[in-house]
């Protein structure tokens, strides 16, 4: 750690871990309703359960987001933060607003618009509060010694981000204009610009994990993010086959959509390559594999998965069914969750002081959490396929159906049960590193520093062309 | 190779066209959504319906235009598919509509929050989807069609009502037991007494008491007599 202010980093980490943890609590209530057991229907209904799962994940990721923010920034830039009590403040504020908002889902206080079950009230202190954070970050940016093209990406992510959030909040009475909106949030955000924060916070990993030219990694970057916005945006069309909007979106929505999983191929390709062609070794081999496990993952979960049910002559049956669950499960875990919890492996001993790169219990975290979501998805997967074939193929009863496929939500729930031992030694590897009581190295190059840019240029000529 | 600025422009002018595309396509969906979802049909209840519809968080377990969560049925054509008095039932006391099966919340909606749930409904069941939800194309090698069904004099409301518990040649609902071959067991005069009032009938039956006219038991009595096997 060079700088105090990136100490706040740690408080945004924690509380991601907590959220986390009760996301995965209100995933088993859910579980074991599928399965026939939902002996808490009268205290945490199914939609109560279902807001809060993933509106915990939505809290999560971005906590996350943000504290990768406050310890990257001050690093880029080469200064303080420019406000670190507003940092403390905002954390503060978030928790708050989140804790209200859970609490609101269990007395049936809700919008409930899928994914943005948040009620209005809190949407402007949601909005106030990011502000508040970009007004930061962007302060650091522009006093800072530089501005590196890790750090724009970073920012202009976060700041669209938060723009994006706004359509949402549109009233309308027609519910498809509601459903249009709502995914110019959701589909804009995740296949959007999230996905720029994605492309900053790897390619800080990467130049500071691998030791490649910032130069290499950086025109990369751009080409990844350039390919992301190229289909994404137009790929929002995918979402507006089926909603009473025109016939066109088919069109234009299919074949964006198919080129979707060739920006995900693209940060895949450019994980493992940086990763095999870094000249340095660098002894943080949990984060690196988190890191380059990210890239892989995105890649199958939301960019495979996710081309195999947004052809329009697929999703005219599997809309509206377990097979969305069975995408969205392993897109969201391989590119934001496991990208928050690589920054997190590799921020965490240096925010600490405690060197606990390579345990055992951290490689059991990551092969365990991954095979454990693999098994889930496969779950999901069955479940979702035998939906369609019996429901909107055969034409059987939904109830029927759902007792049909009641088994294979055991075996989503032993899925779950594995991948719930990897994050629970993730999160026990977390707690045993201890308060970031870390040594601020200042303007001394920290002992994981990249290489001066000359030095590079000698050391990794070409390394990844 | 490629340079730093080259892949920057890459991505800058990439954006820049699909977003400008992007919008202009906005404007043109918003021209044709009014048409393309009846708007001029949206009523003043089915607004209101569609307000108690977020607040009540319907969407945490059904899906509409297959939007939602997956725990509980698809609702975008459920006016067609199980008419207004069936809705109206669920809404008031949705358990006994499913006895024994996967729960609904009790909301204790009023008389007038139901009637404008309902007009939502049937105006979400009105709009031009492209084609969703598709008519199940191997129901009718699974001999489970509805036309192929109703042929034989079937009422509609028993297509709406009963089939949502029970089946008849394979098609219909698993909550209850099957009706093939109940001619065999019951007569006519019973079928009527006992739609009119199942507990009356037989005191503790978990079969709900069904909003049906004097017009729609006669109906459903003549049918249900004539399923011999």
């Amino acid at each position: 750690m060079k700088y105090e202010s990136q100490r706040i980093a740690y408080w945004f980490f924690a509380t991601c871990m907590l959220l986390f943890g009760l996301q995965i609590v209100y995933g088993f209530i859910m579980g074991f309703a599928h399965a026939g057991m939902d002996g808490l229907h009268d205290l945490i209904p199914f939609h109560t359960a279902r807001a809060t799962h993933t509106n915990l994940l939505v809290m999560w990721n971005l906590a996350g987001f943000m504290g990768a923010a406050y310890y990257i920034i001050p690093e880029e830039s080469e200064r303080e933060l420019y406000w670190p009590m507003l940092a403390k403040v905002q954390l503060v504020a978030l928790v708050v607003v989140g804790v209200t908002a859970i609490v609101g889902f269990h007395v049936g206080w809700f919008e409930g618009r899928k994914f943005l079950e948040i009620p209005r009230p809190l949407d402007f202190l949601v909005v106030v509060d990011v502000l508040l954070f970009i007004a930061n970050i962007a302060m650091t940016i522009w006093k800072g010694k530089r501005i590196t093209t890790t750090s724009s990406v970073l920012f202009f992510g976060l700041l669209m981000a938060a723009l994006l959030y706004l359509p949402g909040m549109i009233p309308t009475d027609n519910q498809t204009e509601d459903s249009y909106w709502r995914w110019w949030v959701v589909h804009l955000w995740v296949e959007g610009v999230w996905e720029l924060i994605m492309g900053g916070i790897l390619a800080f990993l990467l130049i500071k994990l691998t030791g490649i030219d910032r130069e290499i990694i950086e025109k990369w970057l751009y080409v990844i993010v350039g390919l992301t916005f190229l289909s994404g945006i137009l790929g929002t069309g995918h979402h507006y086959y089926y909603i009473g909007t025109p016939r066109y979106w088919l069109w234009i929505g299919g074949i964006f959509s198919a080129l979707e999983p060739l920006a995900f191929l693209g940060m895949a390709i450019y994980g493992i390559t940086m990763a095999k062609k870094g000249g340095r070794k660098h002894p943080n081999r949990t984060a690196l594999a988190w890191t380059v496990g990210t890239c892989v993952m995105s890649f199958v979960g939301a960019g495979f998965l996710g081309f195999a049910h947004t052809i329009p002559q697929v999703n005219m049956y599997t809309h509206g069914t377990l097979v969305t669950a069975m995408h969205g499960h392993m897109a969201f875990w391989g590119a934001y969750a496991m990208l928050v919890l690589a920054i997190i492996s590799y921020t965490m001993p240096l925010l600490t002081g405690r060197k606990l790169y390579d345990t055992p219990s951290a490689t059991f975290a990551f092969w365990t959490s991954n095979i454990g979501m693999i098994a889930m998805t496969l779950a999901f997967a069955v479940a979702g396929v035998t939906q369609v074939v019996l429901e909107r193929r055969m034409g059987m009863e939904f109830l029927a159906v759902q007792t049909e496929i009641e088994v294979h939500f055991w075996g989503l729930i032993l899925a779950a049960s594995l991948f719930t031992l990897g994050v629970i030694a993730f999160l026990y590897n977390f707690i045993r590193h201890g308060l970031p009581k870390g040594e601020v190295q200042g303007g001394r190059p920290a002992e994981d520093d990249e290489p001066e840019d000359e030095v590079a240029l000698e050391t990794a000529p070409g390394a990844a062309e | 190779m490629l340079s730093k600025s080259a892949a920057r422009t890459f991505f800058l002018v990439g954006t820049a066209a699909c977003g400008l595309a992007f919008v202009l396509l906005t404007l043109d969906t918003f021209q044709k959504i009014p048409d393309q979802t009846r708007e001029a049909e949206l009523t003043e209840a089915a607004i209101r319906g569609k307000h108690l519809f977020e607040a009540s968080n319907c969407m945490g377990c059904h899906t509409i235009l297959g939007e939602g969560a997956y725990y509980a049925p698809e609702l975008t054509r459920v006016y067609e598919r199980r008419g207004p008095e069936f809705i109206a039932a669920m809404l008031r006391d949705p358990e006994s509509m499913y006895p024994g099966q996967r729960r609904m919340q009790q909301y204790d909606f009023t008389e007038e929050e139901i009637a404008d749930l309902v007009a939502f409904l049937q105006w979400v069941g009105g709009m031009d989807l492209n084609g969703f939800p598709p008519t199940p194309p191997l129901a009718s090698a699974a001999g489970t069609t509805p036309e192929a069904t109703v042929a034989d004099g079937r009422p509609a409301v028993f297509n709406q009502m009963c089939v949502a518990c029970h089946a008849v040649g394979g098609r219909g609902g698993s909550v209850g037991p099957s009706l093939d071959g109940i001619a065999t067991r019951f007569d006519r005069d019973y079928f009527a007494r006992w739609l009119a009032d199942p507990d009356a009938v037989r005191p503790g039956t978990t079969m709900p008491k069904l909003p049906l006219s004097d017009e729609h038991i006669s109906q459903l009595s003549d049918y249900l007599a004539t399923l011999q096997n």
